[in-house]
Formats: C-alpha cells, sequence, structure tokens
C-alpha cells in the first residue's frame, strides 16, 4: 500500500516496509551515508543518515517509513553534526587522500566535500594499522577502514564466503579476515566477489590499478556525491 | 599446552554444549578456563565442530575483555579501577605486586606465568580495593595480602589452594525490607499463583491453557499477571519500564512455529558502584529463580536464562546447585509444582567483561554467542529476542519483586514506596562512609537519609545510579530516590569534600571510552576524543576551548548514537562541570587554546628505554637552567 511522509517539508510516497532512505532515495533525495548500501541489510553503523523524525534523533536506514511522519534531514543543525561524524571518521584512521588512490572515487571523501568540511578538526589518532599484500590480486589498506562492514555483509550474504569480519571493541573495533594467519592470500577471496567491489573508502583495492583514470576525472570528481547513482563501483 | 591436548579440551566443551554454536562465548570462556588463553589451534577445532567462520569466532573473541587470543599467564590479575578503588588506593597496590613479581602493568612475566593489569569495577566497592585473578574475585586487598598474593604466585601455588579467605565475599546487609528480609519458602510463590487461578481455571488447566491462558482470560497465568500489573512494579535495571506491560506484550506476541517465549535474568550488573545483584544471587537465589519462574507461568515461557557477569564468576557453581536443587523440588522442569504443561528451565551463561552487554539487546547477541552490540530497534526483544523468539529480559531485583508480588500479591506491593515508585528499592552504597554495604528502603528515601544511615560525613557529592547516572551536589541531598525523581538501577557512591570532582569525572570517561561496544561512530570516536580531552586537562593543557569541545561532543553522543551507553558517556563530565567547577578551573593553566601535545611528555618512552628518569632527563628541567 502506498503512503506518504514529509521530508524536509516535501511529500514523499513509500510503501510498506521502506525505510525513510529508501523511500527518500527512490524519491530522488539524497541522505548522506556510508555504511548503507541499497543491496545489502541495512546495518545503521556510521550514523551520518541520521535524520529528525517527529523531532527525534534516528538512522534512516533502519527506520522503516510510516504515514505522516515529519523527518527533517538537509538542515544546518544536523549537517553540522553529520560533519562532526565525518571529522571523526578522519581522525580515527589514516586518510591521506591527496596520495590515495581510491581519491575522486572514495565515498567518504565525497561526503567530506558534501558537508563542507573543510579539516579535520580534532587531533588525529594516528592508529598502527599495517598493510596486507598478500593477496596476488588484491591490496587491503586497513589504514582507511571505517568499520562499516559493508565487506563483510557482501562477503556473507553474497559470496557465501565470509571472508572478512569485525573483531576487537570499542576504539579497538577492526577488521580481519578469515584465515588463521591473518592475511588475505590465505583466504578464498578473489577480485570476482561482490565483497571486492563495495569498499566505500579505499580499503580493498586492486592492485596494478590505481591510477589508470587520472585523479580529476573520477566519479565523484565529475558530480557531487548528492547527484550520483547508488554504486559504489567506481574504480 | 600441545595441539592435541587443546583439541581434547576444546571437544569436551564443545561437547557438553551440544555443539550449539550460540553457546559460543561460553565455549570460549572454559577452553580459556583449561587452557589459560584461547591458542589458534582451539579456535581451529571450534572452527571444524561448530561448522561456523574463523571471523566469526575470532570477532567474539576480540570482543570480550576477559578472552584473550594472545598467550597471558598462567596467573590472570586484573586489579579493579574503579573510582572507589582508587580512592582506596588500588594504584599503590598494584604497583606493588607489579615490583614483587617483577612485572610490568599490562605484560605478561618474561617466564609466562602471570600478567598483572586493570580493569573495570568488579562489583566489590563495599570491599574494595578488588582483584580478579583468574576471573575469581578477592576483596579487601592490603599491602600484606598483596605480598602474601605474590609469595603465592611466585611459588605457583594453584588458585584452588589459595587460603579461602581471600575469597570470601561479604554481603554487607545494613538495612533489610521486603526482599532482603523475605519470609519465604522455595515454592511458596509458586504455589501462590497456582492458587489464585480460578479453581476451574485449574482444572480445566492443560499444556496450551498454561501457556496461553483460558479462552476467557481468567486462567492462572492471567491471575498472575494480573498482579504484576496491580503492583505497579517497574522495572530494577534503571530504565523502570513497567514490569507487567512488558511481561503482557510478550505474552501476547505470537510464537512462530518451532519458536518458545523465553525468560531473561540480566544479572550483568556493571555499572560502576553496583553491586546489590551480586548480594540478592548470593543470598536469596531461589528468590530470584521463582521470581523468573512466576514470569515463565505469566508469559508461557519454556526457556530461561541467567546472564551473570564475568567478575561473578565465583558464584555460578552455588547458582549451579541451588538449580540442581529446584529441579530435584520439582520447582524447575516438567509440570512444575504438579501443573501440567508447566515446562520450565533454566540456564546460566557467564559473561566476559563487557559492560555493554547490560543493555538488553546487546545481552541477548551476546547469549546468542556473538559479538555484544547493541540491536537496531524496534523490532523489541518481547517480540523479536534470543533466537528472534518473544523474550522478556529483566533485572534480577526485578524477579525479586515478582517473586514477593505472586506470594502476597499486587496491592501489598503497591502500599510500600510512593505513588509512581511502588516497593522497594536495594541501594548499592560505597565511597566514603563509615557503612558502605547494602541498604534496601522504600521509595521515596532521600539522598539526605542514606547518607546519615551509612555514617557519610562531609560529603561534597553522590553519584547516583553510577556514571550514567546523575551527579549530586549538597544543595540536593533531599531529592528523593524514585522514579518522580532520581531512578536508579542502584549505585550510590558517596565523594567527601577532599575528594576531587574531576578525577572522578575522568575515571568515568576512562570507563566509557573502554566499554564502547565500537559499533557506531559518535561513541566509537566520540568517547575516545572525550578521554583525550579529559587526560588534556589533568595534564594542565586544558582552556575554555576544551570546554566547548566538551559541550560539542556531549551534544553529538546524545543525538547521534545507537544506545544508552553513548547516550549517557558525558553524564558525569557535564554534571561535575556544572556543579564542581573549581575542580575544573584548578586544571586551566591557561586562558586562551593550548595544544595537547607535550614535548616532555612525549618524551616518557625514551626515558623508559634508557631506564633514566632523573632531572636531566626533563625538558622542564633543561630550561629550568641547567647547565
Amino acid at each position: 500500500m502506498s503512503h506518504t511522509f514529509t521530508l524536509d517539508g516535501k511529500v514523499v510516497p513509500f510503501v510498506d516496509g521502506q525505510t525513510i532512505i529508501q523511500a527518500a532515495s527512490a524519491a530522488g533525495v539524497f541522505i548522506p551515508h556510508l555504511c548503507y548500501h541499497p543491496e545489502f541489510k541495512p546495518h545503521g553503523s556510521c550514523k551520518l543518515c541520521t535524520v529528525k523524525v517527529n523531532g527525534r534523533h534516528t538512522a534512516s536506514c533502519t527506520m522503516r517509513a510510516a504515514p505522516g511522519m515529519v523527518v527533517e534531514s538537509e538542515t544546518e543543525e544536523i549537517n553540522a553534526e553529520r560533519r562532526a561524524l565525518t571529522q571523526m571518521l578522519f581522525v580515527e584512521g589514516n586518510h591521506f587522500c591527496p596520495s590515495c588512490e581510491k581519491s575522486g572515487n572514495c565515498q567518504l571523501q565525497a561526503t567530506a566535500y558534501h558537508l563542507g568540511m573543510m579539516s579535520a578538526h580534532y587531533d588525529h589518532f594516528f592508529p598502527n594499522r599495517p598493510v596486507d599484500a598478500s593477496h596476488p590480486e588484491v591490496l587491503l589498506d586497513f589504514n582507511r577502514c571505517i568499520l562499516c562492514s559493508l565487506c563483510v555483509r557482501a562477503s556473507r550474504d553474497v559470496d557465501g564466503k565470509n571472508v572478512f569480519g569485525l573483531s576487537g571493541r570499542g576504539i579497538k573495533t577492526h577488521l580481519i579476515v578469515n584465515a588463521k594467519s591473518g592475511q588475505l592470500a590465505d583466504t578464498d577471496f578473489t577480485l570476482a566477489d561482490k565483497a571486492a567491489q563495495v569498499c566505500p573508502v579505499g580499503v580493498i583495492l586492486k592492485k596494478r590499478q590505481g591510477f589508470a583514470v587520472p585523479i580529476g576525472e573520477r566519479k565523484y570528481d565529475k558530480a557531487p556525491i548528492s547527484e550520483t547513482a547508488e554504486t559504489t563501483e567506481g574504480h | 599446552m600441545h595441539a592435541e591436548a587443546v583439541a581434547g579440551v576444546v571437544d569436551r566443551v564443545i561437547n557438553r554444549y551440544r555443539r550449539d554454536p550460540t553457546c559460543m562465548l561460553q565455549i570460549l570462556r572454559e577452553v580459556q578456563e583449561a587452557c589459560d588463553w584461547v591458542p589458534p589451534e582451539a579456535i581451529d577445532r571450534m572452527q571444524a565442530m561448530l561448522g561456523v567462520p574463523r571471523t566469526k569466532i575470532e570477532g567474539v573473541a576480540g570482543f570480550y575483555s576477559f578472552i584473550y587470543t594472545e598467550p597471558r599467564g598462567k596467573y590472570r590479575v586484573l586489579f579493579s579501577d574503579n573510582i572507589t578503588d582508587r580512592m582506596q588506593g588500588n594504584r599503590a597496590l598494584m604497583e606493588r605486586l607489579c615490583n614483587n613479581l617483577w612485572v610490568e602493568r599490562g605484560k605478561v612475566s618474561e617466564d609466562g606465568l602471570v600478567s598483572v593489569g586493570k580493569t573495570a569495577c568488579t562489583g566489590l566497592c563495599d570491599q574494595g580495593p578488588g582483584m580478579l585473578v583468574n576471573n575469581y574475585a578477592i576483596a579487601g586487598l592490603s599491602l600484606e595480602r598483596i605480598d602474601e598474593i605474590a609469595e603465592l604466585i611466585r611459588n605457583k601455588v594453584p588458585l584452588a589452594d589459595w587460603p579461602p579467605a581471600y575469597f570470601k565475599i561479604e554481603d554487607n546487609i545494613r538495612r533489610a525490607d521486603i526482599l532482603l528480609n523475605a519470609d519465604f519458602k522455595p515454592g511458596e510463590a509458586l504455589l501462590a499463583a497456582r492458587a489464585r487461578a480460578p479453581s476451574d481455571g485449574l482444572n480445566s488447566s492443560n499444556m496450551r491453557s498454561w501457556r496461553e491462558g483460558l479462552p476467557s482470560g481468567i486462567g492462572g497465568p492471567g491471575a498472575t499477571l494480573d498482579e504484576i500489573k496491580r503492583s505497579g512494579l517497574r522495572g530494577r535495571g534503571g530504565a523502570g519500564f513497567t514490569t507487567g506491560l512488558k511481561w503482557e506484550a510478550c505474552r501476547n506476541a505470537q510464537l512462530k512455529a518451532g519458536h518458545q517465549r523465553v525468560v531473561v535474568c540480566n544479572a550483568d550488573e556493571g555499572e560502576p558502584g553496583t553491586f546489590k545483584d551480586r548480594v540478592l544471587l548470593s543470598k536469596c537465589p531461589d528468590l530470584v529463580f521463582e521470581g523468573m519462574t512466576v514470569a515463565a507461568y505469566a508469559i508461557g515461557a519454556t526457556r530461561g536464562f541467567v546472564y551473570l557477569r564475568g567478575e561473578y564468576r565465583y558464584l555460578l557453581d552455588h547458582l549451579n546447585a541451588v538449580l540442581a536443587n529446584r529441579r530435584r523440588q520439582n520447582l524447575l522442569g516438567k509440570d512444575i509444582c504438579g501443573l501440567p504443561g508447566a515446562d520450565f528451565d533454566i540456564e546460566i551463561h557467564v559473561g566476559a567483561g563487557a559492560y555493554v552487554c547490560g543493555e538488553e539487546s546487546a545481552l541477548i547477541e551476546s547469549l546468542e554467542g556473538k559479538r555484544g552490540t547493541p540491536r537496531n530497534r524496534p523490532p523489541f526483544p518481547v517480540t523479536n529476542g534470543y533466537l528472534d523468539q518473544p523474550t522478556i529480559v529483566n533485572n534480577v531485583e526485578t524477579f525479586a519483586a515478582a517473586a514477593m508480588i505472586a506470594l502476597k500479591g499486587g496491592e501489598w506491593y503497591a502500599g510500600i514506596g510512593t505513588k509512581q515508585s511502588a516497593g522497594t528499592k536495594i541501594i548499592s552504597v560505597s565511597g566514603d562512609c563509615e557503612r558502605p554495604g547494602i541498604y534496601e528502603y522504600p521509595f521515596g528515601v532521600s539522598i539526605r537519609q542514606v547518607l546519615e544511615d551509612c555514617g557519610a560525613t562531609d560529603t561534597q557529592a553522590v553519584q547516583v545510579s553510577g556514571p550514567s547516572g546523575i551527579c549530586v551536589a549538597e544543595d540536593e541531598f533531599d531529592r528523593i530516590i524514585g522514579f518522580e525523581d532520581i531512578p536508579t538501577a542502584g549505585a550510590f557512591t558517596i565523594f567527601n569534600k577532599s575528594r576531587d570532582m574531576f578525577e572522578v569525572a575522568r575515571n568515568y570517561v576512562h570507563f566509557f571510552q573502554h566499554e564502547s561496544c565500537g559499533f557506531c561512530t559518535p561513541c566509537r570516536v566520540g568517547t575516545s576524543l572525550l578521554k583525550n580531552l579529559m587526560d588534556k586537562l589533568h595534564y594542565g593543557s586544558g582552556s575554555p576551548y576544551d570546554f566547548a569541545e566538551i559541550e560539542k561532543l556531549n551534544q553529538l553522543l546524545q543525538s547521534m548514537s545507537h544506545c544508552g551507553l553513548g547516550h549517557t558517556a558525558c553524564n558525569p563530565v557535564l554534571d561535575t562541570i556544572a556543579k564542581f567547577r573549581p575542580a575544573y578551573d584548578r586544571r586551566m593553566m591557561q586562558q586562551d587554546f593550548t595544544p595537547a601535545f607535550d614535548l616532555d611528555r612525549e618524551l616518557s618512552a625514551a626515558r623508559q628505554m634508557t631506564g633514566r628518569d632523573d632531572a636531566g632527563a626533563h625538558l622542564a628541567t633543561e630550561h629550568g637552567g641547567q647547565s
């Protein structure tokens, strides 16, 4: 059955079972997000897609739409909070955009641009996260991991392989791979896996491909993230 | 330990848990008890026998503080590091033990014998400082006892042969009321609940009517539920949700094929400063288990769990013995009290050092053998809880109260306490007072009354309900404990005027940072940023700018966090800023911004490496005109 709610004053239709972000994106309204991907079960961890529903903050990727909801998204208050979350993600890892081969194809970077983030603001944590270059085709650069768990979900739900998982707790939470050695080369991961395609940042990188498309001519160089279709193939 | 021996241990444990992957945390915990850590070979074996990916096992093992995937000592010593332990001098004791054993804090000794570290509050604040050795609690530490413990460890005396007096944990009940003084015999509450059913209801009782009630809805279970509703009982975990409504919602939830209803007792009391559930479980376990059975009767549940916090591991064998005894008395098992179809049993799961598992949905995840991350809600546990089945999660004290309500009726209970807060509340009193311990009061007792009763003088502040609660200053001591004023899970931590409230807040902030589950960005990163800011103030580099940052972080944590941990993480800081500002002002060396970076402090690693800590090794001294 079809109903509607309002999003920043605009009437948005939805069908039963749709979340706010699903209905919004079907209606052509962009809500910033990083851990959400339309093909996967919502996770609700990055909190970038937080909106105010009837005055209360909630993640729009996990919240089901309901008739008559009053949703606020593009307000100065909420965008300032989203900006702060983005800054937190930047200082928590090691993100060196100018030298990162994902630059221009990176959702974190594009989201930061979208939100007008001018600096990292907080003191950097500079964590020590060694790179895993063991796999012949793919490089894992954990420095950029934002713990969105899209690769975990893709590998588990689509590839049926469970190559990735999260371990640790709190600020020590980190991505692990399914091998006693802890190395990607010792898993059954291949470039054809769905999990190889979904990373919104530059953790899962195809080797020998880095700058095939020059920086400046990449996905988000051409159009801001708010105007680009909901896929993450970029590279 | 050889790989074969490890495999033998794993096989034995896994088979005892019916090769059930939902028992993963219990399996990890027991494997560790046998092997001292969880070696990679154990994970190999678990992977093969449970048929789950390695990422899943390592993900779970990595989440819990008390599971070790790196070798630790044969003796794993963890000092409780709550603010009250600090006030009682835990730091000096830890240093003493480290010196005695020639081991560095947080590291394993070179011979692999011992590791010494710290952990969050162990629930022994009334008899601190406390510690855990291989997860067994030792209270009342002193320099003398530390020296003795060092000697026992050095001589490799098995923990079982240590003096039993070390492991004696006192109940310290100072004021008892309807629960702690309950005139109660096991089975009485259940018989009273059964007697309350109309006789025709009882006669026509069969499996269906026991679970679902009579078509008219007035059968035994319905009558019990009515008493609970009549009593006005609200959850004792702090949030205060109406128990009758929760139970009714669970009872009314649709059961899918093959599903059953589940009763969970939340005994994961991890809020720093609270220990009343420990005392309830040690003094009146039958009352708690009976309350769970009453709940099962009321909602039609067949399966029950107690989620016992890892710090209370020492209670496990005793509690299991009580359960076995109840099975013998037909108070658990099949056809309980002769009621056909009244089938219910209770299993105890032990946590492994994760505060966030006290949140009900995280607790359920943990019960399912997963990482203890709070779920997205809705759906709520009452409809989609343990393994997606309708589940109620209630506090230990709630179940104890429910048993008494089943016994004596809802009206009796509603007559105690205040209008909005029926019954009594058990308060865990610790900190600066003469008689720390357990106090049970009817709701509505004032802070001042509690302070008077426990012999607190010269009190500066009381932290009610632990760090996620409220810090109350002297001018608020006439406020009352109750849902209409200050709701509490039970912690009551007293600080006299000699205490530095900034350090209190800083201790709590470190706690939240350590206990954040890491799932959502605002809490994972925000609590770390907050900790860094508090440390910056501690080191004397604070400025008004930092206060503004703390305010902003608080706003963000409150609005964007996934669960209550993030929502409340800033509370102690904001309360102490508002009420004890001079404690902060003292630390503000600068009126303008000062960077957190301190060159001399950065050299501490170099000083440690060179083993040199004289004046000349410090930068400030150089500036001071060293020749």
